[in-house]
């Protein structure tokens, strides 16, 4: 319970279904930055407290802070340091909520971790196996961010947001008497507040690890000067100079330390490669198929053909070129609303 | 479902007397006892009345006393008016690694303002070794501040010894008493002390209210100022109700003291010997005897003292894994750290504090819920696992 509206009202409709409810907050870093919603951190654990008041059921504030440092915001770091663009919900869903939380849950006593996601677990009886599918309230679908969840991870949690749209959430939530009714949505990464990573970046680290280098175009003539690969991601415009034509970041070079500028159709590819893919409907992928495949969270999902490379590795055919394919990003696959599974692109 | 509450170094339930003895402050009684008026004299005739309670029960003067918000405030005033009363005579404090953050972050904070601290080992029952102290003291030690009882594990320290020591090398002497008053005796001059800190809500008094002892003649600074009160060293309106709810439970105590330790000594047995039978791979922490009658402090290996906690809470037991303080902090205990204990196992280490309505049924309500609890949690420790194959 981050003190949200959503984990909030997720609580309230269990407490109605007849579920034993336990409140558990968990308290991530302190990273100095101030959130105004107060909905991760330190200040969002007033408001969870006051929800399970509200709810009566017992509360508890556990303690995430180095899991998180470790887990997320190394990931976070790492990545920006390999050229890649990090989705730090993700590893954070798959290795502190449903690890690291589902572990302390059971040894509760618990039967569930119950988060307050737009999605849908399923079990499918002729499959036997556990389905992720979209939440009903399409604009809020967060199935992008679960598409890692093993098979018991999934059997051990309950989204009760999952048939709900947002509005009707926060009806929900004036309902049950909850003053959280109305708090503003979280920002999209709870741990930078004003969405500025890069300034999260150096405020965080050491300056010295950014090392700046040369802005180059597809020929490799010398453009520009760059502050350190850390600050681009592809797509950018901003902080490359200016050109008579609008330039985007187009792809960065680790080994060269180097940033590739050009003009926007050259963002558009139509292959990528995805590692560590995980499987939900299925146990592995034997041949090639047909699928919707979002690139982004917010990227609208295009028609792509899957292709096993081995069991981990995949390889995703667009139909039509898609802009600003970005390493380190995750591309899930759907079938209708049915998460088949995902990956990470390389 | 039955309800244990085993958290008492925390805090205790105030007495009903107490309470009693409090409500007419805040009734009829209500004067400031600085006033000149009869409304003022009734209440300052409750101040006086607690301070003389409370100097006779630790075998001080009257007017050794400081009343102050709690023992917090007391660490604070002892060290730091001790440190800048007697700057000009040196800048070094020797204080211990097992000290209460009351202590310990003082301490650090004088650092920071140009004092140099001295924090001394403990051995593995947490005791501080006189002769460790010794070598510690130089030209420039003004202070000693060393705890009388160690709040997480029980253990009692030397105190009269290292007073001794103290004295003789003229050296002010301060030890933070809030856990020992009311469970063993107290006596500032058996125990060689030039400042003892307490506090009210741990010997079945209110919170909020609490007192620094401080030796005729010793110089220090006030750390609030504003009027006079409290003979100009300790500013801000007396909390009546506070102070008169200190004395009355400083009166209970008395009487009880005795009693009560041999009592919650055969409980804490009871509970100890009970754990051990029944749960394997359990240590217990800090010394067997030289301890609080009241504290037991068990590490479970293989398993988080937080997931013991909140399984025990589930089950309407009230635990805690050491301070109430840094409670949410899954940093190993800096007590059990500096006792040597692994931090593996310092992590599943538990504070079970005794309090005089706990009853055999209690502790056998706990023997019967924890084992389960342990072997549930220890189910899912791979090491556990391997360690049984």
């Amino acid at each position: 319970m981050s003190g949200g509206v959503d984990s909030s009202t997720a609580a309230g409709i269990l407490i109605r279904q007849g579920y034993e409810v336990i409140g558990i907050n968990m308290r991530l870093p302190d990273t100095g930055e101030v959130s105004e919603s107060g909905c991760c951190g330190v200040a969002g654990i007033d408001d969870a407290r006051n929800v399970a008041q509200k709810l009566g059921i017992p509360f508890y504030a556990l303690n995430y802070e180095k899991e998180f440092e470790n887990e997320v915001i190394d990931y976070f770091y790492r990545e920006y340091m390999n050229a890649r663009t990090p989705n730090p919900c993700i590893i954070c869903n798959e290795k502190i909520k449903f690890r690291s939380l589902l572990k302390k849950a059971k040894g509760l006593g618990a039967d569930y971790i119950a988060t307050g996601h737009y999605a849908r677990i399923e079990y499918d009886n002729s499959n036997r196996r556990y389905l992720l599918k979209k939440g009903k309230d399409i604009e809020k679908d967060q199935s992008y961010f679960l598409f890692s969840l093993s098979q018991e991870q999934l059997a051990h949690s309950l989204f009760p947001l999952g048939n709900y749209t947002k509005s009707r959430v926060r009806e929900l939530a004036r309902e049950f008497g909850l003053k959280v009714h109305n708090k503003p949505a979280s920002q999209e990464i709870c741990f930078i507040p004003d969405n500025d990573y890069r300034r999260f970046l150096t405020a965080r680290f050491i300056t010295g690890k950014f090392k700046p280098g040369l802005i180059v175009d597809k020929n490799g003539r010398i453009l520009g000067k760059h502050r350190g690969i850390a600050f681009y991601t592809i797509g950018q415009r901003k902080g490359i100079g200016a050109y008579k034509k609008p330039f985007y970041v187009i792809s960065i070079n680790k080994e060269k330390n180097t940033i590739a500028i050009g003009e926007e159709k050259e963002l558009y590819q139509d292959t990528l490669i995805a590692e560590k893919v995980n499987w939900i409907d299925r146990k592995k992928l034997n041949d090639s198929i047909k699928a919707k495949a979002r690139i982004r969270y917010k990227h609208r999902e295009s028609d792509a053909v899957i292709s096993p490379l081995s069991d981990t590795k995949v390889k995703v055919q667009f139909n039509k070129p898609q802009r600003a394919i970005t390493s380190g990003q995750a591309v899930v696959f759907y079938d209708g609303d049915t998460v088949i599974g995902g990956g990470w692109i390389n | 479902m039955r309800r244990v509450y085993l958290d008492h170094n925390a805090t205790t339930p105030t007495h009903p007397e107490v309470v009693k003895e409090m409500l007419p402050y805040f009734e009829e009684v209500f004067g400031n006892a600085s006033s000149i008026h009869l409304f003022g004299q009734q209440a300052r005739k409750a101040v006086d009345g607690a301070r003389e309670k409370l100097a006779e029960f630790i075998g001080a003067k009257p007017e050794e006393i400081v009343f102050t918000s709690g023992g917090t405030e007391a660490d604070n005033f002892a060290i730091k008016g001790i440190a800048y009363a007697n700057e000009s005579k040196g800048k070094h404090i020797i204080t211990s690694s097992i000290e209460h953050h009351a202590v310990l972050n003082t301490c650090k904070y004088l650092e920071k303002q140009g004092f140099q601290v001295t924090y001394l080992p403990v051995d593995e029952y947490g005791f501080v070794d006189p002769g460790d102290m010794m070598k510690a003291i130089n030209k420039e030690t003004i202070l000693i501040t060393i705890m009388h009882a160690n709040n997480e594990v029980g253990t009692i320290e030397p105190i009269s010894e290292i007073g001794k020591i103290a004295k003789g090398k003229e050296i002010i002497f301060h030890t933070d008493a809030v856990q020992s008053l009311g469970k063993i005796p107290v006596d500032v001059n058996e125990l060689n002390v030039d400042l003892l800190s307490l506090s009210a809500h741990k010997i079945y008094g209110p919170k909020g209210i609490g007192a620094l002892y401080i030796r005729k003649g010793t110089r220090i600074q006030p750390l609030i100022h504003g009027g006079h009160h409290e003979k100009n060293r300790r500013a801000g309106t007396e909390n009546v109700p506070g102070i008169a709810g200190l004395g009355k439970a400083i009166e209970i105590v008395k009487t009880s003291i005795d009693k009560e330790s041999i009592y919650l000594t055969d409980l804490r047995n009871r509970l100890c010997s009970g754990i051990s039978e029944k749960i394997d791979c359990v240590y217990l922490n800090g010394h067997s005897r030289k301890r609080l009658p009241n504290t037991l402090n068990m590490s479970f290996e293989f398993v988080e003292g937080e997931s013991i906690i909140l399984n025990l809470d589930m089950k309407g037991v009230a635990v805690a894994s050491g301070s109430a303080c840094t409670s949410g902090s899954l940093e190993p205990s800096h007590v059990l750290k500096a006792m040597g204990v692994a931090p593996a196992v310092a992590q599943g280490s538990i504070r079970f504090s005794l309090g005089k309505d706990n009853t055999e049924e209690d502790i056998d309500y706990v023997l019967e819920v924890l084992p389960e609890i342990i072997s549930r949690l220890r189910a899912m420790s791979p090491l556990y696992k391997r360690k049984k194959e």
